[in-house]
């Protein structure tokens, strides 16, 4: 078939491949206020999806939108190729949901969680048992299969979240802060064990506020803020487009002496937070040579990454 | 969701059941032998069965509002069970519904326990008395989404006090448990008649007599309207409470 023809299929995304997640001028209100305003993205089979944005940007409002729990005020979400929220109901059989707080049945065992979370989607008995076993060797669970939920560390309560959420072998897996409260330990289970789906052909949709958890997982980003994107790309083409390649951070007694009366000059940006200079630039080098010559500040040579694009995107106020 | 309640429940079969049959069943030997001793005969039974009777409407009520508030809140809030819950192909108002259901069925379960503690006294031995088995239930639908209202707005636990203070407490004392409500001054008696408790002991006593009951079906009636009312109100309060 002739690639354009492909593309201009419903249902069909970018390359031709299926659409899996299809937002487009989602806006929500609560009250007066606006939460979402105008939210538009699509995911494609097989791709890791990151919405990134700061506390309150409107991310859980949105996930919530699209699984049909919130009926939105503007826009139209097709989930899993279902009108949501008309057929909500038929699209989260076929999708996987990690939340962001547990919320595992502490009356139950490990293995009665999964049977009984299955049952919630209709699966009969034979079918959970036979995939049940596999689940739990995912999760590195097996071991545990009988334990009760509050024997359970934190990152193996929230593997056995994962595992539950794909108990019905969904099309779209979404995780809404999949690590957040987890030690780095913990983490990289998490990270190798959404690897190991992504390369099963899986699709994931992610929020996060860990930046090295967006670089490291997502194909594609969307950083979104006061409900409304204001970037969508692949990590590194974001980093490329919107910040300079090269940081120093300096800091030390005499920071802010320094940045006035040299640091400005040299890099092609510089911020001061706190008791550190970020300074941007396309070639650190006479940056670096000049510090050199200095005492009373330190400083950090490094690439530009993903908390540089955000801090830029979405700037450094705090929020909460 | 009924169907977990039930499965969780199994595990803690023996100490629910004892819970639910021990307290009444103190309550009524103690006042029913002790004051029975003292007043004899109440309303043609003797003074044992007639509290008996009150007990099984009082424990289908406790039981289902308690179920109501503390363990649907528990699964709610604090475990967020119901979450987990319409994250999968179920909707809130079907979970809403299996917690209803849940409810009644417990209230069931505890009317059926001591209305065989009555029956193995040696009251009660007619076949209409198996009538107030679906009459726990319906109290157990009323009690329990009186439960769910509470449930929907309650910030935490401590909550679920006003409901025993303003609602549970009046409704024992004053629908004719202990005693037959026409002892009481004339306006408190007419006061009394509003509450569903009264009109589910109106059922219950003449039941337990082997007397089909005067007004029987207003008395149904007036139940089924609490029920439905205050599980509509329940609902509504639920939405709006997770769905936002």
């Amino acid at each position: 078939m002739d690639a354009a023809v492909e593309r201009a299929l419903p249902g069909r995304g970018r390359d031709g491949r299926e659409r899996v997640l299809a937002v487009s001028g989602l806006v929500k209100r609560y009250g007066k206020q606006e939460v979402v305003r105008g939210l538009s993205f699509d995911i494609v089979r097989g791709e890791c999806f990151g919405l990134l944005g700061p506390n309150g940007a409107g991310k859980t409002t949105t996930l919530r939108c699209c699984l049909g729990l919130v009926d939105p005020d503007g826009g139209t979400i097709e989930l899993v190729g279902e009108p949501v929220p008309k057929a909500a109901r038929e699209a989260r059989v076929r999708v996987g949901v990690v939340p962001q707080m547990d919320n595992l049945d502490p009356d139950f065992t490990v293995t009665e969680n999964l049977v009984v979370y299955g049952r919630y989607f209709g699966i009969d008995r034979a079918t959970l048992d036979a995939r049940i076993p596999r689940l739990l060797e995912f999760a590195g669970l097996s071991a545990k299969a009988r334990a009760q939920i509050r024997t359970l560390s934190g990152g193996m309560k929230r593997r056995l979240t994962l595992a539950r959420a794909l108990v019905n072998d969904p099309e779209l897996l979404i995780l809404d802060e999949p690590t957040t409260g987890l030690d780095p330990q913990a983490r990289h289970l998490i990270w190798d064990g959404l690897r190991q789906l992504l390369a099963q052909g899986k699709t994931i949709l992610l929020t996060t506020h860990f930046m090295d958890e967006a670089e490291r997982l997502a194909t594609r980003l969307a950083v979104i803020d006061h409900g409304r994107m204001i970037a969508c790309d692949a990590p590194r083409a974001l980093i490329a487009e919107h910040v300079e390649p090269e940081v120093v951070e300096v800091y030390g007694d005499e920071v802010k002496a320094w940045a006035e009366a040299h640091g400005r000059g040299l890099a092609k940006r510089l911020e001061i937070a706190g008791e550190t200079a970020f300074c941007y630039a396309i070639d650190a080098k006479p940056l670096l040579a000049d510090l050199a010559t200095r005492t009373g500040v330190h400083y950090l040579h490094r690439p530009a990454n993903l908390e540089d694009l955000f801090i830029k995107l979405t700037g450094r106020e705090l929020r909460d | 969701m009924w169907r977990r309640n039930l499965l969780v429940w199994k595990k803690f079969a023996f100490a629910s059941v004892l819970g639910n049959i021990a307290d009444p069943l103190l309550y009524m030997v103690a006042l029913g032998y002790g004051l029975g001793a003292l007043v004899g005969e109440v309303g043609g039974m003797p003074y044992v069965a007639f509290i008996g009777t009150g007990m099984v409407c009082q424990s289908a009520m406790f039981t289902a509002s308690f179920e109501g508030m503390y363990s649907a809140f528990s699964r709610m809030h604090v475990q967020r069970t119901w979450e987990g819950i319409i994250n999968a192909p179920i909707a809130l108002d079907d979970v809403v519904l299996a917690e209803w259901a849940w409810c009644a069925t417990k209230a069931l379960m505890s009317t059926t326990a001591i209305l065989l503690v009555i029956v193995a006294l040696g009251f009660g031995h007619t076949w209409l008395a198996l009538w107030i088995l679906p009459l726990g239930f319906l109290v157990g639908l009323v009690f329990g989404a009186f439960g769910l209202v509470m449930n929907a707005l309650a910030p935490g636990y401590d909550f679920f006090t006003y409901f025993f203070t303003l609602v549970i407490t009046p409704m024992l004392l004053l629908s004719g448990v202990y005693f037959p409500v026409d002892q009481m001054p004339g306006w408190l008696a007419s006061a009394a008649s509003v509450l569903p408790l009264k009109h589910a002991i109106d059922i219950a006593r003449p039941l337990m007599l082997g007397r089909v009951p005067d007004g029987i079906v207003l008395h149904v009636a007036v139940l089924a309207v609490y029920a439905v009312g205050a599980y509509y109100v329940a609902l509504v309060l639920t939405r709006r409470r997770l769905l936002k």
